[in-house]
């Protein structure tokens, strides 16, 4: 039962990483750029989450609701002010302008709101689930992460799959150039993708301190991080291996906590990924692709 | 133009200068092959080079004439068959030692080191004619300032082939576009080889520019009296400096001579313009 | 005419980044003894010196190799500890502090020396962004690891233990490394001047072999990795050279950096320092080292230097770092910073060859 009680938790966890993940491999599909500063909108998503359940005492749902559209407009403001003006410069200017917008969002968010740490109340209620005679129990919060993560990743598929906008993402991951000869608005479909990445932040920080209810202003880097482990684990740029990779990392670290040590268990994550891509070095849903002689 | 060469048939059904005929050749290829996937690139190909021959491979878009420069540098393994480069195979070495037992290459892209100046450039096709080790170059042992003026002496000369030792010191990707198409050359010709590859390099040229590289190619031939083997869609060039021709298509061979011969094969002809231009 | 004054532009360069660092020692040491620098900045020459070698080192790596290495840091982490507990277990054989903190940086230039070829292997086989995710995870291991590490030293020798301390020390022995607590009671044996020898070293090696045919090899690599093969170069020989020299003289630094403290624990040695010295790296253009060692100067005094706008420094260094990386790529900005630079030029000509040096950052 400890087993499958570890595996539950291991995906629920896995669910955050998979939904940041999902952010993070967007943007890389569509602008070939690291967005370092993913993980902080985490944070930010959270603090207004935080501020509007537990200080304005409105009802969680519109907390969301608030947060997504607050991290919404915030990654599109980013995209608009950093990181388009650099649309033709070298990744690592990039990269590093996007370190910048990382340091700026915890920084900000220090002044704002300060080092204390913020207790996050539970967006689902503290409930839990007995299965198995009570020899099982689920909290609240995972399951409905896991349901939300199944959710995004159903309705992320269809619409990249389906719809007008999705299809010009794509298009525009493929050949940014072509895609523009196509009539596809570059710009607007990079705006869209940010946008999309961000409001799932925004999600994934409040799913992520209803599980683990510390938030300060660093509450984003590490899962930052990780799920960017989880993105180049599954395939950098793959909607599905961004799901996969993340997931699996979440049960990974749980088991590792579990049933080797918690002080070694980032470490063993990342000997895993390095594994992984040593044996398929393009992820394990990712595409190889050979440079043409 | 060209002095006409005498001819001889070989084993592998190729042509080579009867200069050439009483030593060995420089490269066989026996019954090579590769297959991507299910795709059968390259099948059968069967050629032998001599020491001092101009050769010319050409066909058809999309033949297979790269993949089989890439097969001979080692860039892919093949999946059949066997190379013979001076009687050696070269089977499992990586593309590096095979440059280092002879067989140096352009490409069809241009594939400078763009932000290294055009010495530079050399300079790292000469690598191997330099013998000092890293602690040497780091603690700059005299042996190091040796190597160096001796490689750059010879980078001199080798520019001087095309008069650019004025450019010595430019940007390679700054160069107009025919200046890298000989850097490219020249590097190459940097590692010593007995064998130069050329990947269309009248790619992209006018009509007196491509006149002036047949008499290059021609040049460098015989100053270091090695073997060239070019792919290039230009017929004027191919039938003007190539003394045997090998015409592949669908990764097959399917003509070998000398010009005369190939221009008028029906086969050649069928290939190129179809069956309605072969009547 | 021409062809020498091009052909001397790149050791022109060198020396002026030379006589830059000798100047920039002289004046600060000369400061140091009519004790007109202030404490703060004094205190900050140690750590200056190792991100001047940090930034040098990692610039080998990125501008030189062409590869992104987020896991630098690493590196510096395992010279630092080897390091140290070299010089501390070296304390009763050799008085001198000075020569302990030599054969510590050696030490510690060893062992990240040994950790670069380790990591370098598997990692060179990856490509891009693979590869600076793959350093990045070992640069996290390698915190983890000595994060959980115990050294201690008795009667009997050295004894290592993981995760918790069972070195189970005989009388009189004393533990060096106490996991995550690091090592403590560190006697402090960094100067000023072992830490300019060091940046001189490392600008020595580093000029030096990008000057020679493995430099030249490893540019090609970088600017051709195909057409370096097709003339001879022995690819992962040299990418696997360039790797471990720049590891082993993040290793030195790190011995350097930790010996100017008390204390020092992995934790410090962490993603966010990596980061750190690849924004020097980036500011200072690649493959450019005097830029290299100016914006590792500037951005270690600096969040010193807004300590006046206390809770906002580090909002201001954040916005100055973007601004920074948007006026130097930004194609219409900079175009503007072209005409007040030519503007400049027209009217001090003099100032031409400083600029030309201070923009390679492409």
């Amino acid at each position: 039962m400890a087993f499958l009680n570890f595996l539950i938790s291991g995906i629920s966890l896995g669910s955050i990483y998979a939904i940041i993940a999902l952010g993070y491999t967007m943007v890389y599909g569509i602008a070939k750029m690291l967005n370092f500063a993913h993980g902080d909108v985490i944070m930010v998503g959270a603090y207004i989450c935080f501020y509007a359940v537990a200080r304005y005492k409105l009802p969680p749902l519109v907390g969301i609701l608030a947060a997504m559209a607050v991290c919404t407009v915030l990654g599109i403001v980013v995209e608009r002010l950093a990181y388009k003006p650099l649309r033709a410069a070298p990744s690592l200017a990039v990269l590093i302008t996007a370190i910048g917008v990382s340091y700026f969002l915890q920084n900000g968010a220090l002044l704002l709101w300060s080092s204390n740490p913020k207790v996050f109340p539970s967006v689902t209620g503290m409930g839990k689930i007995s299965l198995f005679g009570g020899q099982l129990t689920v909290s609240l919060v995972t399951v409905v992460t896991i349901i939300t993560c199944i959710v995004i990743m159903l309705v992320l598929t269809w619409f990249t799959g389906n719809t007008k906008m999705g299809k010009a993402m794509r298009a525009c991951s493929e050949d940014k150039g072509a895609a523009q000869l196509m009539g596809i608005n570059v710009n607007s479909t990079i705006s869209m993708t940010f946008a999309i990445g961000s409001g799932l932040a925004a999600i994934a920080g409040v799913l992520l301190c209803s599980a683990y209810p510390t938030l300060v202003p660093t509450t984003g880097s590490m899962p930052g991080i990780k799920a960017f482990t989880a993105a180049v684990f599954g395939g950098i740029g793959s909607i599905p291996g961004a799901m996969l990779g993340g997931i699996l990392l979440g049960v990974i670290e749980i088991f590792a906590k579990a049933y080797i040590s918690t002080q070694v268990s980032d470490a063993i994550v990342f000997a895993v990924l390095i594994v992984v891509l040593l044996v398929k070095p393009a992820g394990l849903l990712g595409k190889q692709v050979n440079e043409k002689v | 133009m060209a002095n006409k060469v005498k001819l001889v048939p070989v084993p592998s059904g190729s042509v080579i200068p009867e200069r050439d005929i009483d030593k060995s050749p420089i490269l066989e290829t026996h019954h090579l092959g590769i297959d991507f996937g299910g795709l059968v690139a390259v099948d059968d190909f069967n050629l032998t080079i001599g020491r001092t021959e101009i050769a010319g491979l050409i066909g058809p878009n999309g033949a297979g004439k790269t993949t089989i420069f890439n097969l001979l540098t080692n860039v892919y393994q093949p999946t059949r068959g066997t190379i013979l480069l001076d009687g050696k195979s070269t089977k499992g070495l990586k593309t590096s030692q095979v440059c280092k037992l002879g067989i140096a290459r352009t490409f069809q892209n241009i594939r400078l080191f763009s932000a290294m100046t055009v010495m530079e450039n050399i300079l790292v096709g000469l690598h191997d004619e330099m013998d000092y080790n890293v602690l040497s170059s780091i603690i700059r042992l005299p042996g190091f300032f040796r190597s160096e003026r001796i490689a750059r002496e010879r980078a001199m000369e080798l520019l001087s082939i095309f008069n650019m030792e004025d450019l010595a010191d430019a940007e390679a990707g700054s160069l107009p576009y025919g200046a890298q198409r000989r850097l490219e050359i020249l590097r190459a010709l940097a590692t010593n080889p007995c064998l130069l590859l050329l990947d269309e390099p009248a790619a992209g040229m006018n009509p007196s520019e491509t006149e002036e590289l047949m008499e290059n190619i021609r040049r460098i031939r015989d100053m270091f009296q090695i073997a060239v083997l070019l792919i290039e869609h230009d017929m004027n060039l191919v039938m003007g400096i190539c003394e045997g021709i090998c015409v592949v298509n669908y990764g097959k061979v399917i003509a070998k001579g000398d010009p005369d011969q190939i221009k008028n094969d029906p086969v050649v002809i069928e290939a190129y313009l179809g069956k309605k231009g072969a009547k | 005419m021409n062809k020498n004054k091009t052909l001397n532009k790149t050791s022109r360069m060198n020396f002026i980044t030379y006589g830059v660092v000798i100047a920039a020692y002289v004046v600060l040491q000369a400061m140091v003894s009519t004790g007109s620098i202030s404490s703060t900045l004094k205190g900050m020459l140690v750590p200056i010196c190792a991100y001047v070698v940090m930034a040098v080192s990692l610039n080998l790596t990125v501008g030189v190799l062409g590869e992104l290495s987020l896991g630098h840091a690493g590196f510096m982490s395992v010279g630092a500890f080897t390091g140290v507990t070299a010089a501390i277990a070296l304390q009763n054989v050799i008085p001198s502090g000075t020569l302990r903190l030599c054969i510590g940086m050696v030490v510690g230039a060893i062992f990240a020396a040994i950790a670069g070829v380790l990591i370098g292997i598997p990692v060179l086989r990856l490509k891009g962004d693979y590869l600076a995710i793959v350093t990045l995870a070992f640069g996290e291991i390698i915190k983890s690891i000595i994060n959980n590490l115990y050294v201690g030293v008795d009667a009997n020798g050295m004894q290592l233990s993981f995760l918790s301390d069972k070195t189970n020390l005989a009388e009189g022995g004393k533990l060096i490394i106490a996991g995550p607590m690091g090592i403590g009671g560190i006697t402090k044996l960094s100067t000023f001047t072992i830490g300019f020898v060091l940046v001189m070293i490392t600008l020595v090696i580093v000029f030096n072999l990008v000057n020679s045919r493995s430099g030249r090899a490893i540019k090609a690599i970088r600017d051709n990795r195909i057409a370096a093969e097709s003339v001879g170069i022995n690819v992962t020989k040299y990418r696997l050279m360039a790797f471990v020299i720049s590891a082993a003289l993040a290793g030195a630094a790190g011995t350097l950096f930790a010996e100017n403290y008390s204390t020092v624990v992995a934790n410090k040695f962490d993603f966010n320092t990596s980061i750190l010295v690849l924004v020097f790296v980036v500011l200072g253009g690649l493959g450019n080292m005097l830029g290299s060692i100016i914006a590792a100067t500037v951005l270690t005094v600096l969040p010193e230097a807004l300590r006046q706008f206390s809770d906002y420094r580090m909002l201001i260094y954040a916005i100055v770092l973007i601004l920074v990386m948007l006026i130097t790529n930004n194609p219409t900005l900079k175009g503007y910073l072209n005409i007040i630079k030519q503007k400049l030029v027209r009217r001090k000509p003099a100032a031409q060859t400083v600029e030309g040096g201070a923009d390679n950052g492409k």
